[in-house]
């Protein structure tokens, strides 16, 4: 069996990734997958969360807000709304919103819609998490 | 007979204009290449969200089978009273007729859904203008897509009051279509869909200008609420070029080298996805996967209108800018045969009065 799949992450602005990975952690709806050469087909949702992957020795890191994979045992395809390398998130903007919605959350108010703003939170950690991995 | 210096200045003077259309021209032809490429880079992700919503289609249960009413609100057909229609123009002109062609298609829809009540977010400038002047806007706006400064959308939508007439201006989206990014789109489809599931309103159109390639081209007013068939357009109306107008674009493409082609090696590779023939293990039911997909799909639609039209808009200028290249150039031409005319007058008469001054000493 090949040691390597292809794996191709796509946005609606561009093809973000598009190479030989050898192992590739995606954030499922029901929790993380490790998804190695030669996995059985399968179709999920991603949550918000981190993708992790290995193209030859290096491992690479990205951030998506939601998202859908298609896994077949020579290709992963995954389609995120949005995929960002620790280099092209804004640290400042991804604090900023992380406040805002902290101060949403705890501000009592009723008019708060709680979803929408736990969402807004865990992209913006998410962000910072991968940010660091610079 | 004309006088050669007031001849002289006035080619000039369009010798000028024609170095800014010139110019002009070229800036569009840049803009339009990449916007051009932004389009492409878009179909992908579409045309694999749509795969994938037509492999779960014939695999989840999306009708009722009792009552053979879908089950996903945004596919359920109502009976129209309320109407949203988003209608993309251009923010800037000297585009030729592109956003004038686009607020006439508008105006044609309008009187067709007479008697209803429409609300319209207008997007570019040039919308904005001209339906500011004929329809009231409402008590309560949506924010608009150009102060969206981060893409967590996370307010709540104020509630909508008394309507302020029977067609009422609910959003303008001014200065967003130089540069905007997924987020806009998806912004707008997620109060568009809120208002939906509401029951606001019963079925949203957008008229944009569609673009394929430089030279395929049409004006549409497509209906993406309800979702009649996931993966085929609904057009409502379309005008397409006119064999003039494509004759130009081409010209015009041609003279700043744009390419015409609108297929790219990604789009054949993304026709395949989720598509081949293998039992999938689906982590959800195909039924929550539908669910969460489908608004999605809204999204994207927008986000193509948003990037075509600009596209379109980018080609219209270009067009425009050639042909006034063109009529300067003609122009020009006839100044300076009227100017050489004259001056060659001017001699033959001075020759004349010399020879007979000198005949009659």
């Amino acid at each position: 069996m090949p040691d390597t799949f292809q794996l191709e992450i796509v946005t609606p602005e561009k093809k973000v990734v598009d190479t030989a990975a050898a192992e590739v952690q995606i954030p499922g709806k029901n929790g993380y997958l490790g998804i190695l050469p030669g996995h059985a087909p399968l179709i999920t949702e991603l949550s918000v969360g981190e993708i992790k992957y290995r193209d030859g020795g290096e491992e690479q890191w990205l951030a998506v807000a939601w998202g859908f994979a298609e896994v077949l045992p020579d290709k992963v395809t995954i389609l995120a709304e949005t995929a960002e390398r620790p280099n092209e998130i804004d640290v400042e903007r991804a604090r900023k919103s992380k406040q805002r919605a902290e101060q949403r959350l705890t501000s009592g108010d009723t008019n708060v819609d709680v979803e929408r703003s736990l969402n807004a939170l865990h992209k913006a950690e998410t962000r910072l998490e991968v940010a660091e991995n610079k | 007979m004309a006088n050669i210096l007031d001849i002289r200045r006035r080619i000039r003077s369009v010798v000028n204009t024609r170095q800014i259309t010139k110019a002009m021209k070229v800036v569009s032809a840049a803009k339009l290449r990449r916007a051009q490429e932004r389009t492409m880079a878009a179909r992908p992700y579409a045309t694999m969200l749509t795969n994938v919503l037509k492999s779960l289609v014939k695999r989840a249960e999306i009708y009722d089978p009792e009552t053979g009413q879908p089950k996903h609100p945004l596919l359920a057909l109502r009976e129209e009273h309320n109407i949203l229609l988003i209608i993309v123009t251009g923010d800037k002109g000297l585009a030729g007729a592109f956003s004038a062609n686009v607020t006439k298609a508008a105006s044609r829809f309008l009187q067709s859904k007479a008697g209803k009540n429409i609300d319209i977010e207008a997007i570019g400038r040039k919308g904005r203008d001209f339906l500011r002047r004929r329809y009231p806007a409402a008590a309560m706006q949506t924010r608009s897509l150009a102060d969206l400064e981060s893409e967590d959308s996370d307010e709540t939508r104020p509630e909508q009051g008394a309507r302020a007439g029977s067609i009422q201006i609910t959003g303008e989206h001014v200065g967003i279509l130089g540069k905007f990014d997924f987020s806009q789109a998806r912004a707008l489809a997620e109060s568009v869909i809120e208002r939906y599931d509401n029951q606001e309103i019963d079925s949203v159109y957008v008229v944009f200008n569609e673009f394929k390639s430089v030279i395929a081209q049409r004006l549409i007013v497509e209906q993406i609420l309800p979702i009649e068939n996931v993966g085929e357009q609904s057009v409502r109306q379309s005008q397409d070029m006119t064999e003039d107008e494509r004759k130009k674009a081409k010209e015009a493409a041609i003279s700043s080298g744009i390419g015409m082609r609108s297929e790219s090696p990604a789009d054949q590779v993304a026709e395949k996805f989720a598509t081949a023939d293998v039992d999938y293990i689906y982590e959800q039911s195909p039924e929550e996967l539908f669910r969460s997909l489908l608004p999605k799909y809204v999204g994207i639609q927008i986000f193509r209108a948003l990037l075509e039209s600009a596209a379109a808009e980018h080609a219209a200028r270009m067009t425009a800018m050639e042909s006034a290249t063109s009529n300067a150039t003609d122009m020009i031409d006839s100044l300076t045969l009227v100017m050489n005319r004259a001056r060659q007058a001017k001699i033959t008469k001075e020759i004349i009065e010399i020879v007979s001054g000198a005949a009659a000493m």
